[in-house]
Protein backbone atom coordinates (compact mmCIF):
# COMPACT_ATOMS: atom_id res chain seq x y z
CA UNK A 1 0.00 0.00 0.00
CA UNK A 2 1.86 3.28 -1.18
CA UNK A 3 0.50 6.28 1.38
CA UNK A 4 2.21 8.93 -0.57
CA UNK A 5 4.58 8.81 -3.50
CA UNK A 6 6.93 11.63 -5.23
CA UNK A 7 7.53 12.00 -8.79
CA UNK A 8 10.28 14.10 -9.75
CA UNK A 9 13.34 16.08 -8.76
CA UNK A 10 13.51 16.44 -5.28
CA UNK A 11 16.70 18.51 -5.38
CA UNK A 12 14.52 21.91 -4.33
CA UNK A 13 13.43 20.53 -1.53
CA UNK A 14 17.15 19.28 -0.14
CA UNK A 15 18.42 22.46 -1.34
CA UNK A 16 15.84 24.51 1.22
CA UNK A 17 17.00 21.91 3.95
CA UNK A 18 20.87 22.74 3.12
CA UNK A 19 20.23 26.53 3.47
CA UNK A 20 18.92 26.80 6.77
CA UNK A 21 22.38 26.33 8.29
CA UNK A 22 24.01 28.54 6.40
CA UNK A 23 21.00 30.90 6.80
CA UNK A 24 21.61 30.55 10.78
CA UNK A 25 24.95 31.29 9.98
CA UNK A 26 24.90 34.17 8.03
CA UNK A 27 22.29 35.82 10.73
CA UNK A 28 24.42 34.82 13.52
CA UNK A 29 27.35 36.83 11.96
CA UNK A 30 25.26 39.91 11.48
CA UNK A 31 23.25 39.83 14.44
CA UNK A 32 26.60 39.53 16.34
CA UNK A 33 28.03 42.39 14.22
CA UNK A 34 25.36 44.68 15.21
CA UNK A 35 25.32 44.25 18.60
CA UNK A 36 29.26 45.17 18.59
CA UNK A 37 28.46 47.99 17.06
CA UNK A 38 25.65 49.09 19.26
CA UNK A 39 27.99 48.33 22.35
CA UNK A 40 31.17 50.02 21.00
CA UNK A 41 30.53 52.15 18.18
CA UNK A 42 33.74 53.03 17.26
CA UNK A 43 34.85 49.75 16.84
CA UNK A 44 32.20 49.14 13.69
CA UNK A 45 35.32 50.10 10.60
CA UNK A 46 37.49 47.42 12.84
CA UNK A 47 35.11 44.33 12.44
CA UNK A 48 34.01 45.01 9.41
CA UNK A 49 36.20 43.33 7.36
CA UNK A 50 35.47 40.16 9.76
CA UNK A 51 32.17 40.24 9.33
CA UNK A 52 32.42 39.60 5.56
CA UNK A 53 35.14 37.04 5.96
CA UNK A 54 32.84 35.08 8.29
CA UNK A 55 30.01 35.47 6.25
CA UNK A 56 31.26 34.70 2.66
CA UNK A 57 33.00 31.50 4.79
CA UNK A 58 29.17 30.75 6.10
CA UNK A 59 27.80 31.58 2.69
CA UNK A 60 30.18 29.14 0.38
CA UNK A 61 27.98 26.37 2.32
CA UNK A 62 24.95 27.46 0.98
CA UNK A 63 26.57 28.03 -2.68
CA UNK A 64 27.95 24.30 -2.34
CA UNK A 65 24.26 22.98 -2.34
CA UNK A 66 23.65 25.08 -5.21
CA UNK A 67 26.52 23.86 -7.07
CA UNK A 68 26.26 20.02 -6.00
CA UNK A 69 22.47 19.92 -6.69
CA UNK A 70 23.63 20.58 -10.30
CA UNK A 71 26.25 18.17 -10.47
CA UNK A 72 24.72 14.99 -9.25
CA UNK A 73 21.77 16.04 -10.77
CA UNK A 74 23.07 14.56 -13.96
CA UNK A 75 23.54 11.33 -12.59
CA UNK A 76 20.45 10.19 -12.77
CA UNK B 1 0.37 19.85 -11.42
CA UNK B 2 -0.77 23.70 -12.73
CA UNK B 3 3.38 23.98 -13.21
CA UNK B 4 2.70 20.81 -15.59
CA UNK B 5 0.17 22.12 -17.42
CA UNK B 6 1.69 25.50 -17.42
CA UNK B 7 4.42 24.37 -19.05
CA UNK B 8 3.21 22.24 -21.61
CA UNK B 9 1.10 24.79 -23.18
CA UNK B 10 3.45 27.16 -23.93
CA UNK B 11 6.47 27.29 -25.97
CA UNK B 12 8.87 28.63 -23.82
CA UNK B 13 11.59 26.77 -22.24
CA UNK B 14 10.46 27.00 -18.85
CA UNK B 15 12.46 25.57 -16.09
CA UNK B 16 15.75 27.35 -17.16
CA UNK B 17 18.56 24.81 -16.88
CA UNK B 18 22.27 24.53 -17.35
CA UNK B 19 21.86 24.40 -20.67
CA UNK B 20 20.80 28.14 -21.15
CA UNK B 21 24.65 29.07 -20.02
CA UNK B 22 25.76 27.77 -23.10
CA UNK B 23 25.66 30.41 -25.98
CA UNK B 24 26.10 29.79 -30.15
CA UNK B 25 29.17 30.13 -31.04
CA UNK B 26 30.09 33.42 -32.78
CA UNK B 27 33.15 32.86 -34.65
CA UNK B 28 31.98 30.11 -36.80
CA UNK B 29 28.30 32.02 -36.50
CA UNK B 30 25.61 30.15 -35.18
CA UNK B 31 27.76 26.59 -34.54
CA UNK B 32 26.75 24.90 -31.64
CA UNK B 33 28.68 22.13 -29.20
CA UNK B 34 31.50 25.36 -30.76
CA UNK B 35 32.88 27.42 -27.23
CA UNK B 36 35.96 28.75 -28.60
CA UNK B 37 34.37 32.08 -29.42
CA UNK B 38 31.15 32.60 -27.71
CA UNK B 39 29.33 36.04 -26.38
CA UNK B 40 31.22 34.65 -22.86
CA UNK B 41 35.02 35.39 -24.17
CA UNK B 42 33.87 38.92 -26.33
CA UNK B 43 32.86 40.07 -22.81
CA UNK B 44 35.84 39.09 -20.71
CA UNK B 45 38.33 40.67 -23.81
CA UNK B 46 35.87 43.56 -23.74
CA UNK B 47 36.04 44.24 -19.94
CA UNK B 48 39.62 43.47 -19.98
CA UNK B 49 40.04 46.42 -22.71
CA UNK B 50 37.81 48.66 -20.81
CA UNK B 51 39.51 48.30 -17.56
CA UNK B 52 42.91 49.14 -19.41
CA UNK B 53 41.37 52.14 -21.37
CA UNK B 54 40.05 53.55 -18.89
CA UNK B 55 42.94 54.25 -16.21
CA UNK B 56 44.99 55.14 -19.02
CA UNK B 57 42.82 57.88 -20.39
CA UNK B 58 41.74 58.75 -16.89
CA UNK B 59 45.52 59.26 -15.81
CA UNK B 60 47.15 60.18 -19.41
CA UNK B 61 47.24 63.66 -17.76
CA UNK B 62 47.06 63.91 -14.12
CA UNK B 63 45.96 67.27 -12.80
CA UNK B 64 45.98 68.72 -9.11
CA UNK B 65 42.60 69.70 -9.16
CA UNK B 66 40.95 66.04 -10.47
CA UNK B 67 38.66 65.90 -13.11
CA UNK B 68 35.64 63.97 -12.68
CA UNK B 69 37.32 61.18 -15.21
CA UNK B 70 40.35 61.01 -12.53
CA UNK B 71 38.28 61.18 -9.73
CA UNK B 72 36.23 58.44 -9.84
CA UNK B 73 39.72 56.51 -10.99
CA UNK B 74 41.38 57.35 -8.20
CA UNK B 75 38.42 57.03 -5.73
CA UNK B 76 38.71 53.08 -7.08
CA UNK B 77 41.99 52.97 -6.08
CA UNK B 78 42.02 54.75 -3.10
CA UNK B 79 39.14 53.04 -1.86
CA UNK B 80 40.61 49.33 -2.54
CA UNK B 81 44.16 50.36 -1.38
CA UNK B 82 42.86 52.56 2.26
CA UNK B 83 39.89 50.15 2.75
CA UNK B 84 41.20 46.98 1.57
CA UNK B 85 44.98 46.40 1.45
CA UNK B 86 46.24 49.04 4.03
CA UNK B 87 43.61 47.88 6.71
CA UNK B 88 44.26 44.60 6.60
CA UNK B 89 48.27 44.27 5.45
CA UNK B 90 49.58 47.60 7.24
CA UNK B 91 52.25 48.99 5.73
CA UNK B 92 53.18 46.47 3.47
CA UNK B 93 49.89 46.34 2.02
CA UNK B 94 50.47 49.10 -0.42
CA UNK B 95 52.61 47.02 -2.65
CA UNK B 96 49.47 44.97 -3.54
CA UNK B 97 47.07 47.43 -3.85
CA UNK B 98 47.74 48.24 -7.93
CA UNK B 99 46.69 44.00 -8.02
CA UNK B 100 44.02 44.31 -5.50
CA UNK B 101 42.43 47.26 -7.62
CA UNK B 102 42.81 45.36 -10.86
CA UNK B 103 41.45 42.35 -9.64
CA UNK B 104 38.21 44.37 -7.82
CA UNK B 105 37.52 45.86 -11.08
CA UNK B 106 37.73 43.18 -13.46
CA UNK B 107 35.50 41.10 -11.05
CA UNK B 108 33.16 44.09 -10.59
CA UNK B 109 32.84 44.87 -14.66
CA UNK B 110 32.44 40.89 -15.41
CA UNK B 111 29.88 40.58 -13.06
CA UNK B 112 28.01 43.73 -13.70
CA UNK B 113 27.62 42.04 -17.32
CA UNK B 114 25.02 39.99 -15.58
CA UNK B 115 22.20 42.70 -15.15
CA UNK B 116 23.79 45.07 -17.83
CA UNK B 117 20.34 45.26 -20.62
CA UNK B 118 21.28 43.70 -23.77
CA UNK B 119 24.21 41.83 -22.46
CA UNK B 120 23.15 39.70 -18.83
CA UNK B 121 25.29 37.08 -18.70
CA UNK B 122 28.06 37.04 -16.59
CA UNK B 123 31.53 35.64 -17.70
CA UNK B 124 31.65 34.70 -14.14
CA UNK B 125 28.75 32.26 -14.23
CA UNK B 126 31.06 30.12 -15.89
CA UNK B 127 33.61 28.08 -13.20
CA UNK B 128 36.22 28.33 -15.34
CA UNK B 129 36.92 32.28 -15.34
CA UNK B 130 36.52 31.93 -11.09
CA UNK B 131 38.94 29.59 -11.14
CA UNK B 132 41.79 31.19 -13.28
CA UNK B 133 41.66 34.20 -10.40
CA UNK B 134 41.17 31.68 -7.34
CA UNK B 135 44.37 30.11 -8.82
CA UNK B 136 46.31 33.61 -9.18
CA UNK B 137 44.90 34.74 -5.71
CA UNK B 138 46.13 30.99 -4.47
CA UNK B 139 49.73 30.92 -6.12
CA UNK B 140 50.42 34.72 -4.89
CA UNK B 141 49.63 34.10 -1.39
CA UNK B 142 52.06 30.79 -0.95
CA UNK B 143 54.62 32.70 -2.99
CA UNK B 144 54.15 35.78 -0.91
CA UNK B 145 54.69 33.28 2.02
CA UNK B 146 57.64 31.59 0.86
CA UNK B 147 59.18 34.84 0.02
CA UNK B 148 58.89 35.96 3.24
CA UNK B 149 59.52 33.33 5.53
CA UNK B 150 61.42 30.85 3.79
CA UNK B 151 60.02 27.55 2.33
CA UNK B 152 60.04 25.50 5.61
CA UNK B 153 59.06 28.45 7.99
CA UNK B 154 56.23 29.23 5.73
CA UNK B 155 54.53 25.93 5.98
CA UNK B 156 55.43 25.50 9.81
CA UNK B 157 53.58 28.35 10.04
CA UNK B 158 50.76 27.59 8.07
CA UNK B 159 50.70 24.24 8.99
CA UNK B 160 51.32 23.73 12.83
CA UNK B 161 48.98 25.88 14.69
CA UNK B 162 50.41 26.52 18.83
CA UNK B 163 48.76 23.62 20.57
CA UNK B 164 49.78 20.92 22.55
CA UNK B 165 52.00 17.81 20.55
CA UNK B 166 49.15 15.23 20.92
CA UNK B 167 46.77 17.11 19.64
CA UNK B 168 48.56 18.20 16.45
CA UNK B 169 47.98 15.01 14.29
CA UNK B 170 44.92 15.55 14.23
CA UNK B 171 45.45 19.28 13.74
CA UNK B 172 47.83 19.51 10.93
CA UNK B 173 45.72 17.84 8.46
CA UNK B 174 42.93 20.10 9.01
CA UNK B 175 45.05 23.05 8.79
CA UNK B 176 46.11 21.06 5.41
CA UNK B 177 42.89 20.36 3.98
CA UNK B 178 41.26 24.35 5.10
CA UNK B 179 44.50 25.99 3.71
CA UNK B 180 45.74 24.83 0.59
CA UNK B 181 42.82 23.02 -1.13
CA UNK B 182 39.61 24.34 0.39
CA UNK B 183 40.70 27.70 -0.05
CA UNK B 184 40.88 28.35 -3.99
CA UNK B 185 37.91 25.82 -4.60
CA UNK B 186 35.69 28.17 -1.94
CA UNK B 187 36.87 31.38 -3.81
CA UNK B 188 36.08 29.95 -7.21
CA UNK B 189 33.17 28.63 -6.26
CA UNK B 190 31.47 31.22 -4.42
CA UNK B 191 32.17 33.96 -6.92
CA UNK B 192 30.46 31.45 -10.10
CA UNK B 193 28.00 30.07 -7.83
CA UNK B 194 26.39 33.65 -6.49
CA UNK B 195 26.52 34.58 -10.91
CA UNK B 196 25.44 31.41 -11.83
CA UNK B 197 22.39 31.15 -9.36
CA UNK B 198 21.76 35.01 -9.57
CA UNK B 199 21.59 34.19 -13.84
CA UNK B 200 19.33 31.19 -12.72
CA UNK B 201 16.79 33.52 -10.52
CA UNK B 202 16.37 36.16 -13.39
CA UNK B 203 15.68 33.91 -15.60
CA UNK B 204 12.73 31.71 -13.51
CA UNK B 205 10.97 35.13 -13.18
CA UNK B 206 11.39 36.10 -16.59
CA UNK B 207 10.55 33.45 -18.39
CA UNK B 208 8.10 32.49 -15.86
CA UNK B 209 6.88 35.83 -16.84
CA UNK B 210 5.81 34.56 -20.27
CA UNK B 211 4.60 31.11 -19.55
CA UNK B 212 2.09 32.48 -17.03
CA UNK B 213 0.89 35.26 -19.63
CA UNK B 214 1.08 31.43 -22.12
CA UNK B 215 -1.41 30.16 -20.01
CA UNK B 216 -5.03 29.19 -20.91
CA UNK B 217 -6.62 30.69 -17.49
CA UNK B 218 -7.79 34.08 -17.95
CA UNK B 219 -6.99 34.35 -13.96
CA UNK B 220 -3.63 33.31 -14.55
CA UNK B 221 -2.31 35.77 -17.29
CA UNK B 222 -2.10 38.98 -14.73
CA UNK B 223 0.35 37.38 -13.24
CA UNK B 224 2.89 37.78 -15.10
CA UNK B 225 3.36 40.86 -14.22
CA UNK B 226 3.54 40.00 -10.83
CA UNK B 227 6.17 38.00 -11.79
CA UNK B 228 8.17 40.69 -14.24
CA UNK B 229 8.00 42.83 -10.99
CA UNK B 230 10.03 40.58 -9.37
CA UNK B 231 12.20 40.17 -11.78
CA UNK B 232 13.39 43.72 -11.92
CA UNK B 233 12.93 43.56 -7.87
CA UNK B 234 15.57 41.12 -7.75
CA UNK B 235 17.71 43.18 -10.68
CA UNK B 236 18.17 45.31 -8.00
CA UNK B 237 19.74 42.64 -5.22
CA UNK B 238 21.37 41.38 -7.72
CA UNK B 239 23.09 44.67 -7.88
CA UNK B 240 24.03 44.27 -4.35
CA UNK B 241 25.45 40.57 -4.84
CA UNK B 242 27.35 41.96 -7.70
CA UNK B 243 29.51 45.09 -5.80
CA UNK B 244 29.45 42.52 -2.71
CA UNK B 245 30.93 39.44 -4.16
CA UNK B 246 33.87 41.28 -6.00
CA UNK B 247 34.85 43.11 -2.53
CA UNK B 248 34.35 39.85 -0.50
CA UNK B 249 36.76 38.50 -3.23
CA UNK B 250 39.27 41.19 -2.63
CA UNK B 251 39.14 40.93 0.61
CA UNK B 252 39.84 37.30 1.42
CA UNK B 253 42.54 37.60 -1.37
CA UNK B 254 44.37 39.75 1.24
CA UNK B 255 43.23 37.94 4.39
CA UNK B 256 45.19 35.35 2.55
CA UNK B 257 47.96 37.19 2.11
CA UNK B 258 47.27 38.58 5.77
CA UNK B 259 47.88 35.31 6.87
CA UNK B 260 50.64 34.17 4.70
CA UNK B 261 52.43 37.35 6.03
CA UNK B 262 51.57 37.03 9.74
CA UNK B 263 54.63 36.20 12.13
CA UNK B 264 53.21 33.99 14.46
CA UNK B 265 50.23 31.54 14.19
Amino acid sequence: MELAAVSGSLAAIGYGLAAIGPGIGVGLVFAAYIQSTARQPESSRMTLPYVWIGFAVIEALALLGIAFGFIWAQGQ
Amino acid sequence: MIGQALALKSEVPFPPSVEDFYLPSILPWGEHNNYWVTKITVLVWLAAAAIIIYFLLSYRNPQLVPTKKQWIAESIYGFVRNNVAVDMLGHRGVAFAPYFTTLFCFVLLTNFFSILPVVQISPNSHIAFPTVLAVISYVLFIYVGIRHHGFVKFFRNALIPPAPWFILPLLIPIEFFSTFIVRPITLALRLFANMFAGHMILLVFTLGGFVLLNSESLFIKPASVVSWAMSIALTFLELLVIVLQAYVFVVLTASYVQGALADEH
